[in-house]
């Protein structure tokens, strides 16, 4: 059930998202966090930032629209918060940062060389929900190069460069990801979306548009992660409304070395280790020789 | 599930049999339920714990959309998926003071463990739009709790709104100070909270704000309050809340 995501190894392929199981001990009594294959944190930059107006998240049909805007207590109130709380865990820790300008994207990456217990960064270049920074760096092919070559300069650990699915063909995102020096690729984030009240003709949530995520998103991640696959040779971690199994055997059908659950995690805490066990009974049941034998196995035809 | 009734009008009462959650619960604390066969519904439906004793916890709930209509028509003995107990409830009641529990329609429900398990009896004052909205008194009754009733129709109680009740009730107090406890539509807290703040009285407040995750990870049930320098910060209703004393909340 082993699998290596650029240098991170991780006992098995299943992951929480960042942005869905907070820092950790939010879910430290609902699941054993040292099942996990890692464990992604919500995003943090270099300064605590406070994040859009409420509310921030309505229930659509198979999801939900979400607009958080990267609330998060900073590298230095990160650090010393939860570190030392990570630091008990024997699981992958991964830190997803962002920024607003090139400058706080390769600033708050160099702060983590010399954190003790940071197994990889994700480079969130592809939230819809911030007005600087976020997607802009990840729908823009030159600005993609610049952030991603800028901080594989900036940090020493391995680096997974989190895609946007809100551009007109993956492939060339995924391409300049790997070229400018990720270690991996992790998609989709969320796609930006738009929930009205009828009644009062006004947003459903404060910042107008949001990200949807959940089981609606889960084939537009699908059929990504496959175009991805196809393109570049690092490893892939596939993610888009995970429910459950199944949903995480297409992902790694289609091309993906490992998945995170993201917003499943909100509907059921169990929904992680769920997945692993169900990914070893299906690796049993076709006899398989492990997860390797299952990546990128997709009969398309033709 | 024990049992799945209707009230009154869109309330329904809701048994469940939980040997682990039931003593473990707090008054003011709630449980998130996923709706069962609603594979369309991400999110989880947060609701205050109405009663707990012996294995068994209730949960009066009004329906108000989607997740509360599929709920209302489950069979009484359906399996329910709960996560619980959650949040910071109520603390317990000051003994010094009189208990003075203040509720906005289907709020009463979250207040009756604060009564059932206070050191002393007090007097609780609910309001609503009709008397169809007015439930539980015979509850807080039958443990010597003295109920007054307020409906904007003055189809049951006085007429009029619940917090003229209590400025009636409290500019004719004598004795011990009162310490309320409320919980109801955010406007009524509001109006709670200034007549708190204006006599120097504690009021601890109960949040109801649709949820996310349930346990301080999505950041999306937030609330302004105030931190410990008076500087406006983020609290997750969640889990620093649902219940706040209402000097903590900024209210807009």
């Amino acid at each position: 059930m082993a699998v290596n995501i650029g240098g991170i190894r991780m006992k098995n392929p299943v992951m929480v998202a960042s942005g869905t199981f907070g820092y950790g001990p939010e879910y430290a009594d609902l699941v054993d966090l040292n099942q996990l294959g890692a464990l992604v944190v919500k995003g943090i930059s270099l300064k605590e930032t406070p994040g859009n107006p409420i509310p921030r998240m309505t229930e659509v049909p198979g999801g939900l629209i979400n607009a958080i805007g990267l609330q998060n207590p900073g590298f230095d109130g990160f650090v010393k918060k939860y570190m030392p709380f990570l630091r008990g865990y024997e699981v992958p820790v991964i830190v997803n940062i962002w920024g607003k300008s090139l400058e706080e994207y390769v600033g708050v990456a160099e702060r983590f060389n010399d954190v003790e217990g940071v197994a990889g960064l994700e480079l969130n270049v592809s939230c819809p929900n911030i007005k600087e920074g976020g997607m802009a760096f990840g729908t823009n092919l030159d600005s993609l190069k610049r952030v991603v070559s800028a901080v594989r300069k900036a940090t020493r650990l391995p680096l997974i460069t989190k895609l946007s699915p809100n551009v007109s063909d993956i492939r060339g995102f995924a391409a300049a990801a790997e070229a400018c020096g990720s270690d991996a690729i992790s998609l989709i984030n969320s796609l930006p979306a738009l929930a009205i009240d009828v009644e009062t003709r006004k947003p459903r949530i404060a910042n107008v548009i949001g990200g949807l995520t959940g089981p609606a998103i889960h084939h537009v991640g699908v059929k990504l992660v496959w175009d991805a696959a196809r393109t570049v040779r690092i490893p892939i971690v596939g993610m888009g409304g995970i429910m459950d199994t199944k949903d995480a055997l297409e992902f790694m059908i289609a091309g993906a070395t490992a998945v995170a659950v993201g917003t499943a995690n909100f509907t059921d805490p169990s929904t992680a280790p769920r997945v692993i066990d169900g990914i070893a009974a299906y690796i049993e049941r076709h006899q398989l020789s492990g997860v390797d034998a299952l990546i990128g196995s997709f009969e398309a035809g033709a | 599930m024990v049992s799945n009734t209707p009230v009154e009008g869109d309330y329904f009462l809701l048994e469940l049999a939980s040997r682990v959650v039931a003593p473990l619960v707090q008054p003011g604390q709630f449980v998130h339920v996923r709706i069962p066969g609603r594979n369309d519904l991400v999110l989880r439906r947060p609701f205050s714990v109405f009663r707990a004793g012996d294995g068994l916890l209730s949960i009066l709930y009004k329906r108000v959309g989607e997740g509360t209509q599929s709920l209302s028509e489950l069979p009484a003995d359906a399996a329910l998926d709960i996560l619980g107990p959650l949040g910071r409830g109520f603390p317990p009641v000051n003994p010094e003071k009189l208990p003075v529990l203040v509720a906005g329609g289907y709020g009463m429900a979250a207040l009756y463990l604060v009564a059932e398990r206070a050191p002393k009896k007090g007097v609780v004052m609910v309001g609503g739009a009709t008397g169809k909205d007015i439930l539980c008194v015979a509850d807080f009754e039958r443990i010597g709790w003295e109920v007054r009733v307020a409906t904007e129709d003055g189809s049951r109680g006085t007429r009029g709104r619940v917090t003229e009740v209590m400025d009636a009730y409290v500019a004719g107090m004598e004795g011990a100070a009162p310490e309320f406890f409320a919980c109801g539509p955010m406007g009524m807290l509001k109006a709670v909270a200034e007549r708190a703040i204006g006599g120097s009285w504690t009021a601890w407040i109960s949040l109801d704000r649709n949820m996310g995750c349930g346990v301080g990870a999505c950041l999306a049930c937030v609330q302004k309050v105030r931190d410990e320098s008076d500087g406006p910060t983020w609290a997750r209703i969640c889990k620093e809340g649902p219940v706040f004393e209402c000097r903590e909340v900024i209210w807009e």
